[in-house]
């Protein structure tokens, strides 16, 4: 039997979107993102958790020293989001909608790049107390 | 006496900037809050009225009704919306979460009926910052 242990952070950031498809007309993403679409943009408290799956690490007792993945995420995700216009002020939704699904692989892609490949990582992310996505599942 | 709660929510896009001054000091005062691309907020609304419950209903008063006015004359005005630019009764105000929660009584005092009683505003800009509002 394996001793496989998930370790869980718990961040969170604040910031302004908007869900819209340039390749469409305004009635249309107004007809598919409602209010959400507001040209003056809207925002949300995200709350960020961190899975770290792993074996506890026979000298430390630790599976991930918590406090190292804070400053990961802190550093590589929160410095980039956090008070942040998500539309306008980073390069991850360039080219697609920062919709919860799509911020939650972008902070994936980031953290699995920084976290060694024999922990696995799963991310979850509230966009308000009622929505939130996981990645990946 | 009675308190009855009502709670709302809403999610709005802000920044905290103040025209008047340099983007220096705007930076000095609000820090991340003042990024000119705006940030947001998930905010939870707490509307409590206080009163005496009536004899032919048992209620202070309808809660349905309390939700109706609070979500036509607040949520309606402020949710998905830019405090800053798309909403009248903040215009030329500084989009603190004091001056919203103030702005609120306002928009609610107007629209109850004169017996129903605001007790107090609580108004969550983040679950860990919160301001009440008494009307005093």
């Amino acid at each position: 039997m394996n001793k496989k242990v998930a370790v869980f952070r718990k961040e969170h950031f604040n910031a302004a979107h908007r869900l819209f498809n340039p390749a469409w007309d305004e009635k249309q993403n107004d007809a598919v993102f409602g209010k959400c679409n507001n040209p003056n943009y809207h925002g949300h408290n995200y709350e960020l958790e961190v899975k770290v799956v792993g074996e506890p690490d026979p000298e430390t007792g630790y599976v991930f020293d918590l406090k190292k993945l804070s400053d990961i995420i802190n550093e590589n995700v929160l410095e980039k989001l956090d008070h942040k216009n998500l539309n306008l002020d980073t390069v991850y939704f360039e080219n697609i909608n920062p919709t919860a699904e799509n911020i939650v692989i972008v902070i994936y892609e980031i953290l699995r790049e920084k976290i060694d490949e024999k922990f696995d990582l799963q991310i979850r992310l509230y966009e308000t107390e009622r929505n939130f996505v996981e990645y990946p599942v | 006496m009675i308190y009855l709660t009502r709670v709302e929510h809403f999610n709005a896009a802000h920044k905290l900037y103040n025209p008047a001054w340099s983007k220096e000091k705007n930076e000095i005062v609000f820090g991340k809050c003042a990024n000119e691309n705006w940030h947001g907020h998930n905010y939870e609304l707490y509307v409590t009225i206080k009163g005496e419950p009536n004899a032919d209903t048992g209620f202070l008063y309808d809660v349905k009704k309390l939700s109706d006015t609070i979500k036509e004359h607040v949520i309606e005005l402020l949710d998905h919306k830019n405090l800053n630019i798309d909403v009248e009764f903040l215009k030329d105000k500084m989009c603190s979460t004091e001056n919203l929660v103030i702005g609120i009584w306002q928009q609610l005092i107007m629209h109850l009926p004169t017996e129903v009683k605001l007790h107090a505003i609580k108004l969550y800009e983040t679950p860990r910052i919160f301001v009440e509002y008494f009307g005093e």
